[in-house]
């Protein structure tokens, strides 16, 4: 697939042979398949290595604070629902500085594609664990081995009926782009986890992914809750990729407010006309 | 003849229902024609407590607080306890408990209710009508208030609460005798009387606001909450944030994507959002921030006033970037500054602080002319045709205002970085080169930001000897205390601020003394003044005792010298 049109020619900063790359590739034919054109795309980051992704995509962007970027990405939703608005993060960003907004995002269920790149770590600071570091794993801090158990926000997820859950593996670009496309088609919230060994301070070579990444296989029902929290659970030294939930459709957030008073960008809005402000302050008159 | 002042003082326990009888009290002095200023203090709490709500009635607007009330009306003995001190000498208390002191009247509002009517609920209209009675209020004006409070709820409703009314009111008549001289006959004047942080929710609608996102904090919640319930007719939307820190950075996103945003929160979602108020200033996105001023520090008292932020707004977020902080004075002063603050917000593409209070929050402020136009809503915007290589941080422009464009408007792309950035938004550490040049293109902004601030308001300064220097809420009680001051052979001018980031271009008067009045205990605007202007105050008049400054407070410390202690 030719996707000239998202590429940039701006300096790439990641470590050369860098798993992000194989996001960056899939992303890009993602949207070059589904026909957009980069001045509909809006990407939004937080802080770390994921988070410089839209720096490498030939698109509308804001690389915000650290965690900070479904806030954001929820705010230019809300005032432009025509934009395809994808939010573009890692597990520090998201499930660290960011979790309380990740669990909101839930609750709103906005038209966004958030993609999670995890390696489990803080490369961009140097190889601190992070909320998803797997029990026992020697990284730069804490000392000794990492004692705090990691969490499981695909889990969460699928408890909180997430219209699509889905993980992916940077490796396997090909399977990855599908689910892009299938997770920024969906109409509401769609959270892809994308599993993204760290090649400078992964404690695992990436070939020890690769074993463990299963597909999931054709009988699997991905609407079916309780198989999906199954599936999370109780992954048995495999990592389940693909689509593992499809929840209930829902209204998607600002829906009401789009039906109900506009469904148009907010940037075309002007002023309260003076006859309606008149009209309006006078009702703080008696008469 | 005497100018007609009274203050009215209904105090009682939350869930007592004095905030009914104030409003519905306001509203028959309004339909007379008088014009009305009130203010709220309360505790932080639903039920019990003690509380007031202050009416100030006149002919013409007197939109200031006093301390002592002409009136006190009870709701229950702790209360008419509590408020007592706040009562003139000459002043009476009506309850309906029984009271050996002078000046009383007793009417028991809750057991006539069962008697005569049948249930206890109607003690508060009652009580309204008591009031009227003693104010000599035409009884035609508090009954058709009466009927447009509650037609909805059927006509005996309406009939028994007018019944009611009038039963206290003619009781309240014969227990004056001639204690009560107060009159108030139908006036023609019809005054606009408009709350303070209603003005700031009219005035954003008239700004071309979209875009609302807050997180519940007293004082500052009700300016949400009024856009979200007229976001039919405004169009506004508004979202409940999980926090105050996803309040601004959704407001922000908003900006970015071009809707005029703002949000709303008090000291201690402000000190949340300090992060996103650099992020705005890094980004050059225009987002406005309410910061409803309550005492501090921590939780602080939640529900009560203050003037506390000052330093904390003007120094808010981390590293260096421009940015405005006005104060308004009052309800049609918090309507034109709400205007500007989104104006220059989008014309200088910076965060923008509006100061308020609990006390301009919560307070009603009468009007007789309510001009909305006076600083009509500007829009900054480009034209994307106007560009074939669209830069969005474009460095060779005049006063660093490089041209916005938003996300999705037209084939030009938008980039925006929390990283030092080219002119394209993308990351850089070119030290020498971009970097340094993108952080003076922003730092550019101060010179002509600074010649859109106002100065500050001066009244009697040029023939005073001394002035006092104020800022924010505060304007009414200090000019109305020049008049007391000048009584007492004081000469006295007045200087407010109402803007007060970048410091506006004013100087001060090496012959005159300067008294800094403001209702914190450290003097933050001395401070400020003191490090901006070299001037040192000659005294200061402090109050942060939770409770707003007053005239008469102003005026006891000015006799005393400056001596601030609450």
């Amino acid at each position: 697939m030719e996707t000239k049109r998202f590429d940039n020619e701006v300096e790439n900063q990641w470590c050369p042979g860098c798993s992000n790359f194989g996001i960056l590739k899939a992303l890009k034919t993602t949207l070059s398949e589904l026909g957009k054109r980069p001045d509909e795309v809006c990407i939004v980051s937080g802080i770390g290595q994921a988070a410089k992704l839209p720096h490498y995509l030939n698109c509308n962007f804001f690389n915000g604070l650290h965690g900070r970027a479904i806030p954001v990405a929820t705010g230019i939703h809300a005032a432009n629902p025509e934009l395809t608005t994808l939010v573009v993060t890692g597990d520090g960003d998201c499930y660290g500085e960011g979790g309380n907004h990740f669990l909101h995002m839930m609750r709103r269920n906005p038209d966004i594609c958030v993609i999670i790149h995890n390696n489990e770590l803080y490369a961009l600071t140097k190889g601190q664990a992070s909320p998803t570091t797997p029990l026992g794993e020697k990284r730069t801090l804490p000392a000794g081995l990492v004692e705090n158990r990691p969490l499981n926000m695909l889990g969460v997820a699928i408890i909180h009926d997430t219209g699509f859950v889905a993980r992916g593996f940077a490796g396997q670009i090909d399977h990855l782009a599908g689910l892009f496309k299938e997770g920024i088609s969906h109409k509401g919230l769609s959270i892809i986890e994308v599993i993204q060994p760290c090649i400078t301070w992964g404690g695992q070579p990436a070939s020890r992914y690769k074993e463990r990444v299963r597909e999931l296989d054709d009988n699997y029902d991905a609407g079916d809750r309780l198989a999906a929290m199954e599936t999370v659970l109780h992954e048995k030294g495999t990592v389940p990729v693909g689509v593992l939930y499809r929840g209930s459709q829902r209204p998607v957030f600002a829906e009401r407010y789009r039906t109900q008073v506009s469904d148009r960008p907010m940037y075309e809005f002007v002023s309260t006309d003076d006859a309606v402000m008149m009209n309006t302050l006078n009702r703080y008159k008696s008469a | 003849m005497e100018i007609m002042d009274i203050q009215i003082l209904i105090a009682g326990s939350a869930g007592e229902g004095i905030q009914t009888i104030g409003d519905l009290l306001g509203k028959v002095m309004q339909t007379q024609g008088y014009s009305l200023f009130t203010w709220q203090e309360f505790e932080s709490r639903i039920r019990g407590g003690q509380n007031s709500y202050r009416l100030r009635i006149s002919e013409t607007p007197k939109n200031a607080p006093r301390e002592e009330a002409d009136i006190l009306l009870g709701m229950n003995p702790e209360a008419s306890k509590k408020y007592l001190p706040f009562l003139k000498d000459n002043g009476i208390l009506v309850s309906e408990f029984n009271d050996d002191m002078d000046n009383t009247i007793t009417i028991p509002f809750s057991e006539l209710s069962r008697e005569e009517f049948g249930k206890k609920i109607f003690a508060n209209t009652i009580a309204i009508g008591a009031v009227c009675g003693m104010l000599g209020v035409e009884k035609s004006v508090f009954s058709r208030i009466l009927e447009d409070t509650f037609s909805r709820k059927g006509t005996s409703v309406v009939e028994t609460n007018q019944q009611a009314a009038l039963k206290g009111y003619d009781l309240a008549k014969e227990a004056c005798g001639d204690k009560c001289t107060w009159r108030l006959p139908k006036r023609w004047a019809d005054y606009y009387v408009i709350p303070g942080h209603e003005a700031v929710s009219l005035a954003s609608i008239y700004a071309g606001c979209r875009f609302i996102a807050a997180y519940p904090m007293s004082p500052s919640t009700g300016i949400i909450t009024w856009l979200s319930r007229n976001e039919k007719e405004f169009g506004v939307f508004s979202e409940q944030a999980e926090d105050e820190i996803a309040a601004i950075n959704m407001a922000i996103g908003a900006g970015f994507a071009g809707a005029r945003a703002m949000t709303a929160t008090s000291g201690g979602g402000f000190a949340l959002m300090a992060e996103g108020i650099s992020l705005a200033g890094m980004t050059e996105t225009p987002v406005v921030i309410v910061l409803a001023q309550r005492p501090g520090p921590a939780t602080g008292l939640p529900t009560r006033t203050a003037q506390g932020d000052l330093l904390f707004a003007i120094n808010a977020g981390h590293g260096e970037f421009p940015r405005l902080v006005m104060a308004p004075a009052n309800a049609e002063d918090a309507f034109h500054k709400t205007v500007k603050a989104f104006n220059l917000a989008e014309k200088y593409q910076i965060p923008v602080i509006l100061l308020t209070d609990q006390f301009l929050a919560d307070s009603q402020f009468s009007y007789e002319q309510f001009a909305h136009n006076k600083i009509p809503p500007e829009y900054y915007r480009s034209d994307p045709g106007a560009f074939d290589n669209y830069r969005r941080y474009d460095v060779s422009v005049e006063n660093g205002v490089s041209p916005r464009l938003f996300p999705g408007q037209s084939a030009h792309l938008v980039g925006a970085d929390s990283d030092e950035h080219n002119e394209r938004g993308h990351i850089t550490e070119d030290l020498s080169g971009e970097a340094i040049r993108m952080s003076n293109k922003r730092m550019d902004k101060m010179g002509a930001l600074q010649r859109e601030i106002d100065l500050p308001e001066q009244q009697s300064v040029s023939s005073a000897d001394t002035v006092l220097v104020g800022w924010g809420s505060t304007r009414e009680a200090i000019l109305e205390s020049l008049d007391l001051l000048n009584a007492k052979d004081f000469r006295v001018g007045m200087m407010h601020f109402t803007e007060l980031w970048p410091p506006p271009d004013v100087s001060f008067s090496g012959d005159k003394k300067y008294i800094v009045v403001e209702g914190n205990a450290t003097g933050q605007l001395e401070q400020l003044l003191r490090a901006q202007y070299g001037l040192v105050a000659a005294g200061h008049v402090r109050r942060w005792d939770g409770l707003p400054i007053t005239a008469d407070y102003i005026a006891e410390k000015v006799l005393n010298d400056g001596n601030e202690t609450v």
